[in-house]
């Protein structure tokens, strides 16, 4: 392998990593959702849109950056308070399918009245940070990137800090273990419901901001969250370091079908190589490298 | 434990009520019209065949299953309707049939869950006073290691609970209720599935609760042997109705519950 060859798959698995970190924080908003409610949330890349949709119109109206990121998150901890009060509640004890549908039905909800509300266009998020490209060794990488990956490593290091180390991080936990048993110690199992709702709206917020400032803001925008599922099915859907290996592998695998397989076909490998291994895992491994086996009694 | 009388002074009132509850699950009647006045300080073993409703009772009172009839009463107040989290609050804790702890967390961690009711810095405060929730912690710690050396888990403190033998496992789950300081504890068979040796401890650490500090017990258990041995008194239930209630001796001498026992196919002492 020659000197140039090294660094490209160098770059590639770099950037594939800032990339998987930027999955991972999306999928952990899908995961905290599943592991405390049991709902699989089929809106995450609409609710991510949706967060970058506010801020971009606060950018638009001429507000600073940050109280545009501080409006995208009051916004989607308000919103997903609302959707879990008004909608999800009333669901609760239903069959699976019933969630599934509705969350299914708020994403063309939000697409389509985003789209009527604020026309089809692009709209640009820009981060106030510099264009220039940012070398890291010999590698070279958009700072676009860089401040994504930087932005998802912090708030999934601060919230297994949460989750593992306070009070309600392991009541948490408890709810997610066993909500019979959670509330027979006295724990408020739907406070912690609202409350993995309203840490799925942070996690969206930051998402959107983040993934807003590198694709722009339309209703394309969700495509993103369609990742979230070979991310989860690879990590497992009830694991949150699962999200963030399984953001991580399917970024560099991203990466690297976009550097090594899109030049040999004329692309387009890159989107589909993901849920090829999403299928692979579901046969071989159904539970996710990390996820819970469940023993089925018959 | 002989020495308790099972008539109630009247002067006294019953630490938990449970007056004329009935519970159904579409056409069955699983809980028929059972009243029960449990003393302070008593331990009260609840027996019965399988099916006789007695884990039905035991979630109706802690409010896992809301009665269609009938009212609860614990210290006074009606608990009929109160979520279980309210009702843990209240001071009643519970023990499951089959073992509920948290598995992936530590046997302290799980203790430490059981002192939840008593934690009062919320999210907030415990990020701005940081002090005050590590000082808060501090004693909630405190606690839960006097548990932990009460029912001798100190050696395994730390380790997961998926990975301790089943008596063990048992006795966590005991320690996590107790953590709750409850003033009421609902066992759900806390000797089932042990073997001798398991059963005579857990019998052992139910009177030491019991008796150190003074919580009442409400025990379902198959172990007729058991049963007498530690109850005050005892009430049998069948298909879903009281059939007798009095004294372990009482109680045993009484017809309609060796009816109950041998007409189910079961022999008193025998039953798992």
């Amino acid at each position: 392998m020659s000197e140039f060859d090294l660094q490209f798959t160098l770059l590639l698995v770099t950037s594939g990593l800032m990339i998987g970190m930027m999955y991972a924080l999306i999928a952990l908003g899908f995961v905290l959702v599943y592991k405390a409610t049991d709902a699989i949330n089929f809106a995450q890349g609409e609710f991510v849109m949706l967060a970058g949709l506010m801020a971009a119109v606060s950018i638009d109206t001429s507000l600073p950056f940050i109280v545009a990121v501080l409006i995208a998150i009051a916004g989607m901890i308000a919103f997903c308070f609302g959707l879990e009060r008004v909608v999800l509640r009333q669901l609760l004890g239903r069959p699976i399918i019933a969630v599934v549908m509705a969350t299914i039905g708020l994403a063309a909800l939000i697409r389509g009245a985003s789209t009527l509300s604020f026309g089809p266009g692009v709209r640009a998020l820009p981060l106030p940070v510099s264009d220039d490209p940012l070398f890291l060794g010999p590698i070279m990488l958009p700072p676009v990137q860089m401040v994504g990956a930087g932005v998802s490593l912090v708030f999934l290091l601060g919230f297994t800090w949460f989750f593992l180390k306070t009070r309600m991080g392991v009541a948490m936990q408890a709810v997610a273990s066993n909500q019979t048993v959670a509330m027979g110690m006295g724990i408020n199992v739907q406070r912690y419901f609202a409350l993995a709702w309203a840490l799925t709206g942070i996690v969206s917020a930051l998402g959107g901001v983040i993934w807003g400032a590198m694709l722009g803001v339309d209703n394309q925008l969700p495509l993103v969250g369609l990742k979230v599922f070979p991310v989860v099915i690879l990590g497992g859907l009830d694991s949150v370091i699962g999200a963030v290996v399984g953001g991580l592998i399917i970024g560099v695998v991203e990466a690297l079908a976009a550097g090594y397989f899109d030049p040999l076909v004329g692309g387009g490998t890159k989107d589909f190589v993901p849920y090829l291994l999403m299928i692979i895992v579901l046969m071989v491994r159904p539970y996710g490298l990390f996820g819970k086996r469940k023993i089925q009694r018959i | 434990m002989g020495d308790h009388h099972v008539s109630m002074p009247a002067d006294i009132l019953p630490h938990l009520t449970v007056d004329a509850v009935e519970k159904r699950f579409g056409g069955v009647v699983a809980v028929d019209n059972i009243s029960l006045a449990i003393r302070r300080g008593e331990i009260r073993s609840i027996i019965g065949p399988n099916g006789a409703g007695k884990t039905s009772l035991l979630n109706t009172i802690s409010g896992f299953y809301r009665p269609e009839k009938g009212s609860i009463r614990f210290e006074g107040h009606d608990i009929t309707h109160a979520r279980p989290s309210e009702i843990a609050e209240r001071g009643i804790a519970r023990t499951f049939q089959n073992i509920a702890l948290f598995a992936g967390m530590t046997v302290l961690d799980n203790l430490m869950l059981g002192r939840h009711v008593h934690m009062r810095a919320g999210v907030l405060a415990s990020f701005v006073y940081w002090g005050m929730a590590q000082r808060e912690e501090l004693a909630h710690r405190i606690r839960v290691e006097e548990i932990l050396d009460f029912l001798e888990l100190q050696d395994i403190r730390k380790q997961f609970t998926s990975a301790l033998p089943y008596g063990m496992r048992k006795r966590v789950e005991l320690g996590r209720a107790l953590a709750l300081e409850p003033k009421l504890m609902l066992l759900d068979e806390p000797m089932g599935g042990m073997n001798q040796g398991e059963k005579e401890d857990m019998a052992r650490f139910v009177q030491d609760v019991n008796q150190k500090f003074g919580t009442t017990i409400v025990l379902i258990e198959h172990d007729m042997a058991v049963v007498m041995d530690i109850s005050d008194s005892v009430t049998v239930l069948d298909r879903g109705r009281k059939i007798a209630e009095g004294t372990p001796d009482e109680v045993q001498r009484n017809p309609a519950v060796i009816e109950a026992y041998l007409g189910a196919g079961h022999q008193a002492g025998a039953a798992a």
